[in-house]
C-alpha cells in the first residue's frame, strides 16, 4: 500500500511539473464546455430571404410585411428578378427566395387559391429544413388572417394540439448537450492521459529502471491509474459546477449516482487506455489509437445524433460502446432525476465492462522488456 | 555470486546470446568487453531478471533469475545503458523515490552513497534531465545503490562521459568493490578492461575469453609491432596487402601489425615500407594489450566462419 502511495505522489509531482498537463487538465474542460455548448447549436438565429413581389398589390404587401415583422428573417425586397436572386443564393449571401406571382391578389379573391414559390438553400440540410419550416409557418399565419378577413368570421383550426417538452421544457440545446460534453471530458482524461502517461515511461526508458525494482505489476498500475482517476472526478466536479452555474443545466437527480457511475466508467476507460499503451511504443502511436476509438465511440454514442435513429447494427454496436451508456446515465440523472434503479442496467453493464477491461489490461501488461 | 550456464537468447533471426556460460565470485569487479551489438545488454537484462532466456540457467546468489525474480530484484542494483531516471524529477526526488520503493530511505544507506552523493548534492534540486553526462551517471549509480544491493550491474556506465568523469567513475567502482559489493560492468572501451579484476570478451553473442586482463592480453599468440610513418592511410593499406601480414589495424596514432611468421623482424618491415616509398618510419616491437587479444580472437573467429 505504501509503495502505491509513493508512486501516486511521484505521478502528481510529474503531472503538475509538466508544462502542458495542468493547462490541459483545466483549460480543456472550460473550452470544450464553452465552445461546444454555445457554438454547436441547432438553433438558427438569422435567415436572409429575398422576396420577389411581382404583384405589388395590397395583399402581397401584407404578406411581405409579415416577413419583415419577424425577427427571424431579414428580408430583401429590392432585388430585380429571379436571376439576381439566384445569384445571391449561389454566392450564399441569402438563404431563401420567396416569389409572389403576378396576379396574386386577384387570383386569391377570384379563384380562392394561389401558389407561392419558396426556394431554400439546403447545402446544410438541417438548417435548410428549419428555415423552410419557419417560412411556411409565416405563410400559414397569413393564410389564416386572409380567411378571417374574407369570410368575416374568426375561423380557427378545428383541432389544436397543446404541447410541452418534458425534462427540457424550453428545448434548450445546452441542457441537452452539456451532460454529453461532461462525458467527453472524463473520457479524454481517462483514455488519453493514462495511455500517454504509461507509454511515456516506455519511451523515456524509465520503465527499465522501474522494472528492476521489487514493485509489483499491480502496484505500479494502481499507482499510475489512481492519479488520473482522481483528476477525472475533479474534472467532472468542475464541469458540473460550470454546467449548473454558467449554463443553468438542472441537476435533478442525486449527484452521488453520477459520481458512482463516473468512477466505474473511469476504471473502464483507463483499462482501455492501458491496453492501448501496452500495444504502442511511442506517445504518438498511443494518441492515434486513442483517437480512433474516441471518434468512433463518440459518433456512435448518440451525443450529436439520436442513437434511436441509427441502423440496427449501430444500435448493436452501442451495446459495447461505453460512452453511450455513460451519456444515457448522465442525461437521465441530470435532466430526469432518475434514481439508482432507473439506471441499473447501464450501471451493471458498465461494471462488467470495467472489470473485464481492467483484468485484460493488467494481464496484458508485462513487467519485462 | 553469478552462475550462468548455456544461456541462449534469440530475437527472431538474430541470436543475441549463444550458449553463454559464466561464473563470477562474490566481491569481484568483473568486466564484459565487446563492441555494440555483441550481446552485453541482453546478458545483463537476463541477469537482472528483466528478460527471460530461451534456454539455459542463470543464478544470482543461488536464486534462479526466472523463478526467484522477486528476491533477486532486492539484491541487484541495475544501471541501464540509457539514462533511465525521471528527467523531470529533481536529483533528490529521484533518489528518495527509488529509496522508498525499495522500502528504505536515503539516510539508512547514506554511508554507501555518501562519496558519490556529495558530488551531486549541490545540484540536488535540479531536474535530472538538466544534469551533465557525468552527473547523470553519478545520480544513476546512487539510485542503483540506495537499497544496498549485493550485486551491481552497470551497463556501459561510461559511454558518453568525458575522460575525467570516466576516471572518477572507475575510482568509485573500486571503492564499492572494497566494500564487498560484487560488480559486473560492460564497456566498449578496451582501456577500461585493465581496471577490472577479470574480464570476458564478447562478440556476436559468444564469450571468447574469460580471465584477468593480464592473462587475456598475454594470450596474444604472435609478435606485435607498432608501426608509424609519414602516410598513415597508405601504411595501413600497404601492410594489409603485404603477403607476410596476418593482421594490421589502427591503434591510436600507430598501426598494430602482426606478421604471419615469427621470422619477420623490425628490419624486414622497415625494408618493405622503404620500398613502398614511406619516410619517417618507426617500427617497434610492442606488448600486446587486451584490445590486441580481442582483435586476434575476432580475426580467428572470422577465419573459422569463412572456412
Amino acid at each position: 500500500m505504501r509503495t502505491i502511495g509513493y508512486i501516486i505522489q511521484k505521478e502528481f509531482i510529474q503531472i503538475f511539473r509538466d508544462r502542458f498537463m495542468p493547462k490541459i487538465i483545466f483549460a480543456v474542460p472550460l473550452f470544450q464546455l464553452l465552445l461546444l455548448s454555445y457554438a454547436a447549436t441547432f438553433e438558427i438565429k438569422q435567415t436572409r430571404i429575398v422576396i420577389l413581389d411581382n404583384d405589388r398589390s395590397v395583399e402581397s404587401r401584407r404578406l411581405v410585411s409579415l416577413f419583415q415583422g419577424s425577427s427571424f428573417f431579414s428580408s430583401l425586397t429590392d432585388v430585380e428578378g429571379i436571376e439576381e436572386a439566384e445569384k445571391l443564393i449561389n454566392t450564399r449571401r441569402v438563404h431563401q427566395i420567396l416569389t409572389i406571382p403576378r396576379g396574386f391578389e386577384r387570383k386569391m379573391i377570384v379563384e380562392k387559391s394561389v401558389t407561392l414559390q419558396l426556394i431554400t438553400d439546403a447545402v446544410d440540410g438541417s438548417a435548410g429544413s428549419i428555415r423552410s419550416a419557419y417560412a411556411q409557418s409565416i405563410i400559414q399565419r397569413y393564410s389564416m388572417l386572409i380567411n378571417t378577413r374574407v369570410t368575416g368570421l374568426n375561423i380557427t383550426q378545428p383541432i389544436v394540439a397543446t404541447w410541452s417538452f418534458w425534462y427540457n421544457p424550453e428545448l434548450q440545446y445546452t441542457t441537452f448537450m452539456v451532460p454529453g460534453i461532461l462525458v467527453l471530458l472524463v473520457t479524454i482524461i481517462g483514455l488519453f492521459l493514462t495511455g500517454i502517461n504509461l507509454v511515456r515511461e516506455k519511451e523515456m526508458g524509465t520503465i527499465e529502471q522501474i522494472n528492476v525494482t521489487p514493485i509489483k505489476k499491480i502496484q505500479f498500475i494502481a499507482g499510475k491509474l489512481i492519479p488520473f482517476w482522481i483528476i477525472g472526478l475533479v474534472e467532472l466536479t468542475f464541469g458540473l459546477i460550470l454546467a449548473r452555474l454558467v449554463f443553468d443545466v438542472p441537476i435533478l437527480g442525486n449527484p452521488a449516482i453520477i459520481y458512482l457511475v463516473a468512477g466505474i466508467y473511469l476504471v473502464l476507460i483507463m483499462g482501455i487506455g492501458l491496453i492501448i499503451s501496452t500495444v504502442s511504443d511511442t506517445q504518438q502511436q498511443s494518441m492515434f489509437i486513442s483517437w480512433f476509438f474516441l471518434v468512433l465511440f463518440i459518433l456512435m454514442s448518440g451525443l450529436f445524433t439520436p442513437a434511436e435513429s441509427m441502423p440496427a447494427w449501430a444500435q448493436i454496436f452501442n451495446k459495447i460502446n461505453p460512452i453511450a451508456y455513460f451519456i444515457q446515465v448522465i442525461r437521465l440523472v441530470m435532466l430526469k432525476g432518475s434514481g439508482l434503479a432507473d439506471v441499473s442496467v447501464q450501471l451493471i453493464s458498465l461494471s462488467v465492462y470495467a472489470f473485464a477491461s481492467i483484468v485484460i489490461a493488467v494481464h496484458h501488461y508485462k513487467k519485462t522488456v | 555470486m553469478i552462475q550462468i550456464s548455456n544461456i541462449e537468447k534469440r530475437f527472431g533471426e538474430v541470436t543475441a546470446l549463444n550458449k553463454v556460460s559464466l561464473s563470477v565470485p562474490r566481491g569481484e569487479l568483473f568486466g564484459l568487453i565487446g563492441p555494440d551489438g555483441a550481446g552485453k545488454t541482453t546478458l545483463f537484462r537476463i541477469i537482472s531478471s528483466l528478460m527471460i532466456p530461451d534456454a539455459g540457467e542463470a543464478k544470482v546468489a543461488g536464486l534462479d533469475v526466472v523463478k526467484d525474480y522477486v528476491a533477486i530484484r532486492r539484491l541487484v542494483g541495475y544501471m541501464p545503458g540509457r539514462f533511465s531516471l525521471y528527467q523531470d524529477l529533481s536529483v533528490l526526488e529521484n533518489l528518495s523515490f527509488f529509496a522508498s520503493i525499495f522500502k528504505t530511505t536515503i539516510d539508512e544507506n547514506y554511508d554507501l552513497i555518501r562519496d558519490i552523493y556529495v558530488q551531486i548534492e549541490p545540484f540536488k534540486h535540479r531536474p535530472a534531465g538538466k544534469l551533465s553526462g557525468g552527473m547523470k551517471q553519478k545520480l544513476a549509480l546512487c539510485c542503483a545503490l540506495v537499497h544496498k544491493p549485493e550485486l551491481l550491474i552497470l551497463d556501459e556506465p561510461t559511454t558518453g562521459v568525458d575522460a575525467v568523469s570516466r576516471i572518477e567513475f572507475w575510482d568509485i567502482l573500486r571503492r564499492l568493490k572494497d566494500l564487498g559489493i560484487t560488480i559486473i560492468v560492460s564497456t566498449p572501451y578496451m582501456d577500461e578492461a585493465s581496471l577490472c579484476e577479470r574480464i570476458a570478451l564478447i562478440q556476436e553473442g559468444r564469450l571468447m575469453s574469460i580471465d584477468t586482463p593480464e592473462v587475456v592480453a598475454g594470450s596474444f599468440p604472435h609478435s606485435l609491432f607498432a608501426v608509424k610513418t609519414n602516410n598513415f592511410f597508405l601504411l595501413l593499406n600497404h601492410l594489409r596487402e603485404w603477403k607476410e601480414a596476418l593482421s594490421a589495424y589502427s591503434f591510436g596514432e600507430y598501426v598494430h601489425f602482426t606478421p604471419g611468421t615469427e621470422q619477420i623482424t623490425e628490419r624486414a618491415i622497415c625494408d618493405f615500407l622503404k620500398e613502398k616509398g614511406h619516410t619517417e618510419i618507426q617500427v617497434n616491437k610492442t606488448k600486446p594489450t587486451v584490445e590486441d587479444s580481442f582483435m586476434s580472437l575476432m580475426l580467428k573467429k572470422q577465419n573459422q566462419n569463412a572456412s
